[in-house]
């Protein structure tokens, strides 16, 4: 099980993992929640470059679109085949198989993101 | 959050762990667990639906069938008693102001259902219509409650309900689009073999204070059979498959009932009734609804626009989604009669980048049995 409180967090509802200069990027549980059955994911290429705070895929429900915003700026360097061609990984391990694409980044980048209790606070307290 | 209206089940659905959304001004379930699960346990077995949003109207007097037939956009004074009947009601230039299901209960009696959301227009008509006539039309919405049961196994699961007795005519002697009268707990309980799933089913119709032991009646005899709890987000692409209209998407007062496929509801050989002039004399130019399908996963939406091979704009999408049984994208949309025909090549525009899709008839899923 994912410590979740080792995690970072964004208001667009993406959860980061750092290890060493690679972040591994998902959406939390409560995105997936709220998206109901994820049907399709759009990432972007290995290999090019996303910058912090703009869109950079789309994870599509069959009720509704949301889009994917990078966290952090760096190179994408792995995307998560499995879960392009079974994107209901989303819903069923949002913070493990679920995990969409891993960006190099500058670590001290991650300082800006939100801590777990600040990302609670953020969902209303719902877990 | 605005006001939100709650239907006798509310608490039903909160134990079975719903999620909530605001339709028609009503806190209705959108999902139990996963929608696609319960798209498919609809197609395979059964689902459960809470559709007491739904308004019902009823309509008596030695006027009745009279005032009908000049309501509403169908010829619904030779409905034999028994049956159901699809209907419009239409407003002076034509346009849909909801579609609804006529039920003929006796000689002077129907019950009409109609769309949550559109209650007090169509009471507002209604109303308005029946003046000057010795109809006398009642809602009572807020005292029934509305369930159905949708699904290859449903007459099974309704047969086995405990509580539910004295059928007639017995389920299994119903046809589509007709009702049965029962009891359920000594109060007479109203079954028709209706619904908007696309699948064989029936919608039961109680007042609110029996709705959950029926609830909890229908889900104990159906669980074995598997029955499982469905919500809004499942009924939609259910009835997305099915090629069913849902007002304010496929249906509005801008839309005609020719453009929606639906002249055949018009009977404009009858006497007068409220927007027979303006279908009669409707242009035939008007876009026209088509179903649309596509290869791949990613579905057009409610808005998106449809392009013709030059990239010109030709049309909107008005529901489309990635089709749980088909497992390819579906939509509905409203293009020119030119382009309309089954096999044209066209396009939706999905954020920016151009689908091929293909027009075809509806709708995109037939029941085999």
């Amino acid at each position: 099980m994912t410590d979740l409180t080792a995690l970072k967090y964004t208001e667009e509802h993406e959860w980061v993992a750092l290890a060493g200069d690679v972040a591994t990027v998902g959406i939390t549980d409560y995105a997936a929640e709220k998206l109901g059955d994820v049907v399709y994911v759009d990432l972007p290429a290995v290999g090019s470059t996303v910058t912090a705070n703009t869109v950079c895929g789309e994870i599509e429900s069959t009720k509704s679109v949301g889009e994917l915003y990078a966290p952090l700026s760096g190179e994408i360097v792995a995307v998560n085949d499995a879960v392009v061609d079974d994107p209901s990984l989303v819903n069923s391990g949002a913070f493990e198989g679920g995990w969409l694409v891993k960006i190099q980044v500058d670590p001290a980048d991650v300082d800006g993101l939100l801590d777990r209790t600040a990302y609670v606070a953020l969902t209303g307290g719902e877990e | 959050m605005p006001d939100l209206r709650t239907t006798a089940l509310a608490d039903r659905h909160a134990a079975l762990g719903a999620s909530f959304t605001d339709f028609g001004g009503w806190n209705m379930p959108v999902r139990y667990t996963s929608d696609l699960a319960e798209h498919h346990a609809v197609r395979t077995a059964a689902g459960l639906f809470d559709i007491s949003h739904m308004a019902e109207f009823l309509v008596t007097g030695s006027g009745a069938a009279a005032f009908l037939d000049y309501a509403l956009a169908g010829r619904i004074s030779t409905m034999k008693i028994g049956k159901a009947k699809y209907s419009l009601l239409l407003d002076e230039t034509g346009g849909v102001i909801d579609d609804v299901i006529v039920y003929r209960t006796g000689d002077d009696d129907f019950l009409v259902i109609s769309n949550a959301g559109n209650r007090a227009l169509v009471a507002e008509a209604f109303v308005a219509r029946a003046a000057y006539t010795p109809a006398v039309v009642e809602d009572i919405s807020d005292q029934m409650s509305l369930i159905a049961v949708q699904g290859p196994r449903a007459r099974e699961i309704v047969e086995a309900t405990v509580g539910v007795t004295d059928v007639a005519p017995a389920l299994a002697d119903l046809g589509y689009y007709a009702w049965s009268q029962g009891r359920f707990q000594d109060e007479k309980l109203f079954i028709a073999r209706t619904g908007y799933t696309g699948e064989d089913g029936f919608e039961l119709m109680v007042p609110n204070a029996l709705a959950p032991a029926l609830w909890d009646a229908l889900l104990a005899a159906g669980e074995p059979l598997g029955l499982v709890p469905a919500g809004l987000a499942a009924r939609d692409t259910l009835r997305l498959e099915a090629g069913m209209p849902l007002h304010g998407h496929e249906l509005s007062t801008a839309i005609r009932p020719a453009q929606a496929g639906l002249g055949r509801v018009v009977s404009a050989d009858k006497g007068e009734f409220v927007g027979k002039e303006a279908v009669v004399t409707a242009s035939t130019d008007l876009p026209v609804l088509v179903g649309l399908v596509a290869e791949g996963r990613r579905a057009g939406r409610a808005g998106y626009a449809v392009m013709d091979a030059d990239g010109t704009s030709v049309g909107e999408i008005t529901s489309g989604a990635l089709s749980p049984t088909l497992g390819h994208p579906i939509a509905m949309a409203f293009v020119p009669p030119a382009l309309a025909e089954p096999g044209t090549s066209l396009f939706i525009d999905v954020r920016g980048t151009l689908i091929p899709a293909t027009v075809t008839a509806l709708p995109f899923y037939r029941r085999t049995a």
